[in-house]
């Protein structure tokens, strides 16, 4: 087993981690932005992860996600903040 | 096991520990303006490292001014989004009060309020 294959375990036991913790509050969240909150988290970990995978593996096929992922995350997050009524409990 | 290849574990150690963080700091923090600081770690510090462990691994011209792309994108969206969270965070009462040292935008609101009269 080489060295770079050992790190990708840690790598991806830590990144597993942080998106479980992610989902529980997904699933969690008392309040819909909690919930948008942790979709960022959760998406910001898979850019992460993606990217992660092109520097062990030394191909930049998944680039062109990365790029695209980080121009379209916003529109979710922004379009429930804007739109949330004041009533909107969960 | 050459020096490169112990930079690139070391960044994509780091990232993954701080996603590791900001999914155990979501979990933790008791609202949304204290996650939304643990949230930032990893979409900002975290894609930063990852991005420069591809450009050590693949170091051409066409993989660099992508991995440039996508750090502006990320750096120009992320903002945007911390920011309306907060504030419709503040706007609909999601903030827990009792834990705020200081709240300098009740203030200006009330002064507001209290000049319009």
């Amino acid at each position: 087993m080489t060295f770079l294959e050992i790190v990708s375990i840690i790598a991806g036991v830590m990144f597993g981690i942080g998106a479980i913790a992610a989902v529980f509050r997904i699933i969690r969240g008392p309040s819909i932005l909690d919930r948008a909150l942790a979709t960022d988290v959760l998406l910001a970990i898979a850019i992460c992860a993606l990217g992660a995978e092109m520097a062990i593996n030394t191909h930049t096929d998944t680039l062109v996600v990365m790029l695209v992922l980080a121009m379209f995350a916003v529109v979710g997050s922004i379009s429930i903040a804007r739109f949330m009524a004041k009533q909107d409990a969960s | 096991m050459s020096a490169a290849e112990i930079a690139v574990a070391l960044l994509i150690l780091v990232s993954a520990f701080l996603s590791m963080a900001a999914g155990i700091g979501i979990v933790r923090f008791p609202d949304v303006l204290t996650r939304l600081h643990a949230a930032t770690k990893p979409q900002v510090l975290g894609l930063a490292t990852v991005l420069v462990a591809i450009v050590v691994q693949v170091p051409t011209w066409g993989v660099l001014t992508t991995v440039v792309l996508v750090m502006t994108f990320q750096l120009l969206t992320q903002p945007m989004t911390a920011h309306m969270l907060g504030r419709s965070a503040y706007r609909s009462d999601h903030v827990r009060r009792d834990l705020l040292i200081e709240d300098d935008l009740d203030r200006d609101i009330s002064d507001h309020d209290q000049s319009g009269q």
